[in-house]
Formats: C-alpha cells, structure tokens, sequence
C-alpha cells in the first residue's frame, strides 16, 4: 500500500464531521470549528492538508448519475495479455468515457477478466458502441492481448451510503 | 417475510430515485461544484459570485438538490487508502429467488459502502470500505457466513486514472 496520511485525532473528527456533507451555511467551516471546539483557521488548514496529502480527492457536489442522465452504467471487463496489462490499462484509462479503470485479479474458470473499465453513457446503445471503439482500439495497439470481454450493466442500485467511518 | 421483501422493494427503488429533473441553474451549478471548492471563509459566496447568483440562492439550490437526491452529497470525498483504510469490490453469484434476502444481509453491514444489482451470472457487485486492510477479510467472511454464499473479492492491483466527474 502506498504511504498512508497519519491522521491525528482532529483530522479523524474532521473526517466524521463532514462525511455526510459541509455544512450548508454562509461560514462552514466556521460551523465545523465551533462544534470541533478549534478555530476556523484550523479546520480550513486541515482540510488544505488533507487535500493536498491526497486524503480528500477534492471538495464538491457528487451527484446522482441517474438524475444528471447518465442512465446506463456499463461495468465493461477484458481478459488482457498479463504482459501487457499496464500499457493497455493506462491507454484504457486515459479515455475520456472511461470513469475508472483497474486492474484486478481474475478467478478463472468463472471469471477471466483482469481489467476493470467504468463507461458511464446515456443509453445502453451509447455504452456499448463505446465499449466497442475500445475493443478496436486494444486489437489495434495491442494484437493477440485481448481475449474474452464482457459489458455489466447495473439494473438497480441496491445501497449507496459512500464511506462511513465509526464514531 | 417474502411479502414483506416484495413490499418494501419499490419503496427502496423509490428512496433512491431523483425527484425532479435538474433545470439549467442546476446544472450550471453541478457542473462548476465538482471540484476546486473554495477553503476561504465564506466559500459559498465565492462560488455563487464565480456562477454569477447570491449566496442565498446557492445555498437554497444545493439544499434543493439534496432534498430532491439530484446529490447524493455535498461535500469532501476521502480517499480511505490514504487515511489507512481500504477498499474493496466484491461480487456474488446469488439465485434469483433468494436476491432480495441477500441483499438485505449484505447491505445490513456498514462496511458495505454501495450494492448494485447487475445483469450476469456474478449479480450482485457491492464496494465494501473498512477503517484497515483486515477489516476487508472480516467483512467477507461475515457476508459468507450471513448469507451462505461465496463473494468473490477484486482488491485494486492498479489504478490507471480516476476521474469521476460528469457533464450534466
């Protein structure tokens, strides 16, 4: 694992804080300082530190696909030449339909694929001629590195609460 | 108690499901808030002067949107690996008739950040977050024991790009 951000007491109750959202007020991290029991100045230099550590991926709206159109949800997932999975993942992941990209373990025989692409796209047609371009794209960079491919759609979300650290 | 499953399944569905449809402002404002927020002390009011509407006005329109689940949430997004917890995507291969049973039991554990439904024979994908590596082990052995089937788990070996950051 990569180097961890040493997370102080503060920075844990920051955390718990704010995991559910900023407080919706003209001054929030005035707020966030008064129920911390520490100085706005405070919150706002720990926040910066987090960001700037990695700790927080960034500060913002995170909204529902469905209701900003983005209906279909295509997990697409290829079992690449493990020689050159890396090539292949950073081109894959550099496209800009694709949300995220991982390499991951495969359980053969039920499951073959070692690579991970999200396509997100606003009708299932959408995602797979996508998927498809991509496909191409590896046969074409790549000859012999693609076997078998599949596309996931999503049918239902089941949960979706995000990160929830204890109290 | 399968009746009681069946009944309680469109509530969930509808839980979950946007209220309204997001206006131009709405999207203006989605589109601008997903990254780069300010940490001045009156980070709204920067905002709304950059999407040229008063402070109020924001305020209202992203208390709107979460009411109305256009948002699932305002605010920071941790990236647990950093903070010395960890992630992980597990997938099960559940029958049809016994979905909604296991459903329940895996999205009863807290470690279960999201749960989707998929179309495949491995159905069921959910993200499990823990505060350590280890709680990652102790999360599937729960869910196997709850539920008496096996999940299969996909550690991240390698990230190639993240950028979960739509058009709206």
């Amino acid at each position: 694992m990569d180097d961890t951000f040493p997370m102080d007491d503060l920075d844990r109750r920051i955390v718990l804080a704010t995991q559910a959202g900023l407080p919706l007020v003209p001054r929030p991290y005035l707020a966030l300082a008064e129920q911390l029991g520490v100085t706005e100045a405070e919150v706002r230099q720990r926040l910066a530190r987090l960001l700037a550590a990695g700790a927080i991926r960034r500060i913002g709206a995170v909204p529902n696909h469905y209701a900003i159109g983005y209906t279909a949800n295509g997990m697409s997932v290829w079992q690449i030449d493990p020689t050159v999975i890396d090539a292949v993942g950073a081109r894959v992941g550099g496209l800009q339909s694709v949300t995220h990209c991982y390499r991951r373990p495969d359980h053969p025989p039920a499951w073959p694929y070692n690579l991970f692409a999200m396509v997100h796209g606003k009708s299932r047609a959408e995602v797979e001629a996508e998927v498809g371009r991509v496909a191409t794209l590896i046969q074409a960079e790549f000859p012999g590195a693609l076997g078998a491919r599949d596309i996931l759609f999503s049918t239902r979300i089941l949960k979706k609460t995000g990160l929830r650290l204890g109290e | 108690m399968a009746d009681a499953v069946e009944q309680a399944k469109p509530f969930r569905r509808a839980a979950l499901a946007p209220a309204r449809e997001p206006d131009e402002l709405d999207r203006r404002i989605i589109n601008a808030l997903q990254g780069d927020f300010p940490l001045s002390p009156e980070p709204y009011a920067e905002a709304a002067a950059r999407l040229g509407i008063s402070e109020a006005e924001l305020l209202a329109r992203l208390q709107s949107l979460l009411d109305d689940r256009i948002l699932t949430r305002f605010g920071p997004m941790f990236q647990i690996e950093r903070l010395g917890g960890a992630f992980c995507l597990a997938a099960m291969a559940v029958p049809e008739a016994e979905f909604e049973r296991v459903a329940e039991q895996v999205n009863a554990l807290p470690q279960v950040a999201h749960n989707y439904a998929r179309e495949h024979a491995f159905n069921m994908w959910f993200v499990l977050a823990t505060e350590t590596p280890e709680g990652i082990d102790a999360a599937v052995q729960a869910i196997e024991a709850a539920t008496g089937y096996p999940v299969y788990p996909f550690p991240k070996e390698k990230e190639y790009f993240v950028e979960m950051k739509l058009q709206a």
